[in-house]
Order: structure tokens, then C-alpha cells, then sequence
């Protein structure tokens, strides 16, 4: 739904309409936690050590952070504790 | 259509169903093993009345105050069962505790069909779930006007996901029909009822039970959580047994998308859902525990029984397969 005229233009700097909103000055959260993946609002690219980007357009996206994972940089649940 | 009764209970409700006979009596629902193929259908076929319903049933049927009756006498007694048989947790986080745990030397079904499943009884184990996978988030979306606030936003956002995000052609019930089609097997609604046995019956129902009675929110938001945590490596699990096996790229495909849904999935449900509907009412607590363990106890039912009967070399379904082409790559 584009902007009403009633609201603050998002990019007033005249940044490109597909930049991400922290750029407008929107601080984007992402949550952390000691044990399991960074969880981040959606769609992410995620650029790789050898430079290749991968995306996901769901909703919330998990990034691996114990770098278990054998779908990184998504989490897949090895991080839990095995027993 | 109707599926064919397993005994007196579901054989007085398909008569019901059809317009041609009375309802079971009282003394008939309280003489039924409560876990048993006669009950479990009995009242598979009422729920089934909220979902899809029966081509050859009236549909108004679904508010039939007597039928309704019915099903509360069963229901109390599945319910009072399940609260006796399902161990009991002082805390969600204790509850919850024993499935954050992978095990090293796992032995349910999901171990077992990756290390020496064959097509067979990935075909049968396909053809059972598809009672629950062919309605995948149905059950779980009646509990979103009862939540609120955090825990109806996150809700909502999960079951978004599993609708596909607006996607016809990614609802996970499509994705399922897909590893359906791979593995040689009938996509139509309803067609493995006939095959599935009570211990399979009483999963699904137990998802009816929390999803349709408001007083059960607490324990469908705790069954919810349980199929999101213990989903992710249990898939990772059945994506191996269906590349093993050749199963076919659909159906490796459904169990890929699930390893990393659910593993953002579980996140999200135990950080908004869960907390979120104990930040509004934490005297739920204990029925969110009850939740999880509930559906451990009839996923652990379940897997017992599928392993017995693969392990001495059977069928698990009532009625057999027919042979079909399996996919060819």
C-alpha cells in the first residue's frame, strides 16, 4: 500500500525505494540470544564469505550464529544440545 | 464419502451422518476403549464436519445440536484420558525441556525411516500423515481470535507461512499433495482415512480437540509449539530417507522447506506465542504444559506402533497400498 499523504515520505534523502528501511533511519531490531540463531524480519540477503549472496523472503529468517548448521547461513536446529 | 465403521460408535454416527438411524446411547460412547478404532473414529468423523465435511453428509450437520452431544461424550472421555496418561510438567520450560534435546542415538520413526526406511513404508507413513498434512495449520488456525496482542500477531505470521505467504502454489498442504503425487499416492481429501489406525486417528483428533474449544487454547498453542520444535530435525531426518530412497524431488522438497520453516517457526512460537499468551493470561501455564505433553504422549503412541509393525515386518495401514508407479527420476 504506498504511503498516504499524511505520512512522512520514506526516503526524503531521495535514497533508492528499494533500499532497506534502516537506511530512512528506521533502525531495523534484530534479536540475539546466547544460544540459538539471530532472528531477523524478512526478506534478508545474505552476502557469504566467498562472496555469493543467498535470500529468503519468509517473514523472520533464523541466521545460524553456532555455525553448525548445514543449511547455513540458516539455522537448522543444530545448535540444541544433544543427550 | 463417508468412511466404513470399526465398530457400534462410528457405525451409529455414519448412520446418524446419513440421515438413517439414532446416535450411539451413553452407555455405548462410556463402553468404547477411549484410544481404540471405534471411539477415535467416531469422533473423527464429527470433527471432520468442521473442516471439509462428507460429500454424501448435509452439511448443516456440523451444528446438529445432537450430534454435538455426542461428540462432548466423547470428548470428555478423551480429554480426561489424556489428562491422566500424559505426564505432567510443573513449567512450560520443563515441559518443553525434554524435546530442546536432540538425541544421539535416536530411535523413533524418523530415525528409523532414514537409516533403513524403503519406499514401502515411506509410501505408508505418507499415506497416514496425509490426514493431518492435506489440512496442515488448519487445525492450529482456530485459536487465533482467541489470542491477542503479541501472541495473535506471531500467530498469525507462522500460519501466513504455512499458507504458503499468499502463495497458492507454496501452501504446505500443496507441497504435501506434491510428495503425495511423488510417492505414487491419491491426493484426494480424505481418501487414507479407511487406512489409518486409531493410533494416527488420535493425533489429528487431539489437534480437533485444542483447535475448536476455546477453553483449550492454552494446550493448542502448547501442541503448536511441540510440532514446531520437534519438526525441524525430524524433517531433516525424512528429506534423507526420501533422497535415499529416490522418493522424488517433491518430496524431498517438502521436507527441506520445513527443516529451515520450522526452525524459524519454533523461534517465533516459543518467543511471542507462547510468551506472549503468558504475558496476557499466565494462568495458562499449566495447559500449555499439558499441550506439549499431550502430544508427545500420542506422537510417541504413534511411532511405537508404526515401529512394531515395520519392525515384524507388516503393514501399519488397515488396508493395503495398491502397488503404484512410484516416481521415476
Amino acid at each position: 500500500m504506498p504511503n498516504s499523504p499524511s505520512e512522512p515520505a520514506r526516503h526524503p534523502s531521495g535514497a533508492p525505494s528499494g533500499a532497506p528501511e534502516a537506511a530512512s533511519g528506521e533502525a531495523r531490531r534484530v534479536v540475539v540470544r546466547r544460544k540459538g540463531p539471530m532472528l531477523v524480519e524478512g526478506p534478508v540477503e545474505v552476502e557469504l564469505e566467498d562472496g555469493s549472496v543467498v535470500s529468503s523472503d519468509r517473514f523472520q529468517v533464523a541466521l545460524c550464529t553456532c555455525r553448525r548448521s548445514r543449511r547455513y547461513p540458516w539455522c537448522d536446529t543444530s545448535h540444541r544440545d544433544r543427550a | 464419502m463417508l468412511p466404513a465403521p470399526r465398530g457400534p460408535l462410528s457405525r451409529a454416527v455414519t448412520t446418524y451422518l446419513r440421515g438413517a438411524g439414532p446416535l450411539p446411547s451413553e452407555a455405548e460412547v462410556a463402553a468404547a476403549p477411549v484410544y481404540g478404532e471405534d471411539l477415535q473414529l467416531a469422533l473423527y468423523l464429527c470433527y471432520e464436519l468442521h473442516y471439509r465435511g462428507f460429500a454424501d453428509v448435509a452439511p448443516a450437520l456440523e451444528w446438529d445440536p445432537d450430534l454435538l452431544r455426542t461428540r462432548a461424550a466423547m470428548e470428555r472421555r478423551f480429554l480426561a484420558a489424556l489428562r491422566e496418561d500424559a505426564p505432567r510438567h510443573d513449567s512450560v520450560d520443563g515441559a518443553l525441556a525434554g524435546i530442546l534435546v536432540e538425541p544421539v542415538d535416536g530411535t523413533g520413526v524418523s530415525h528409523f525411516l532414514r537409516d533403513k526406511g524403503e519406499l514401502w513404508q515411506l509410501r505408508e507413513y505418507a499415506a497416514l500423515r496425509s490426514l493431518y498434512h492435506l489440512k496442515e495449520a488448519d487445525p492450529h488456525a482456530w485459536v487465533l481470535p482467541r489470542l491477542r496482542g503479541r501472541a495473535k500477531a506471531a500467530m498469525a505470521a507462522v500460519e501466513f507461512d504455512e499458507y504458503g505467504g499468499g502463495r497458492a502454489d507454496r501452501v504446505h498442504a500443496r507441497l504435501w499433495a506434491d510428495l503425495m503425487t511423488d510417492l505414487g499416492l491419491d491426493t484426494t481429501y480424505g481418501r487414507y482415512v479407511d487406512a489409518a489406525c486409531a493410533e494416527l486417528l488420535v493425533t489429528v483428533n487431539l489437534m480437533s480437540l485444542f483447535g475448536l474449544h476455546r477453553t483449550l487454547r492454552g494446550a493448542l498453542v502448547g501442541h503448536f509449539a511441540t510440532v514446531e520444535i520437534t519438526s525441524s530435525p525430524g524433517s531433516r531426518r525424512l528429506a534423507e530417507a526420501m533422497r535415499r530412497t529416490g522418493a522424488g524431488p517433491a518430496a524431498e522438497h517438502f521436507y527441506d522447506e520445513h527443516v529451515e520453516a520450522d526452525a524459524v517457526h519454533e523461534q517465533v512460537v516459543r518467543k511471542d506465542v507462547i510468551g506472549g499468551l503468558l504475558e496476557d493470561e499466565p494462568e495458562l501455564a499449566p495447559d500449555v504444559a499439558f499441550g506439549v505433553a499431550a502430544t508427545v504422549f500420542t506422537e510417541d503412541r504413534l511411532g511405537d506402533r508404526l515401529l512394531a509393525d515395520w519392525g515384524g515386518g507388516r503393514s501399519a495401514l488397515r488396508a493395503p497400498l495398491s502397488q503404484a508407479a512410484t516416481h521415476v527420476s
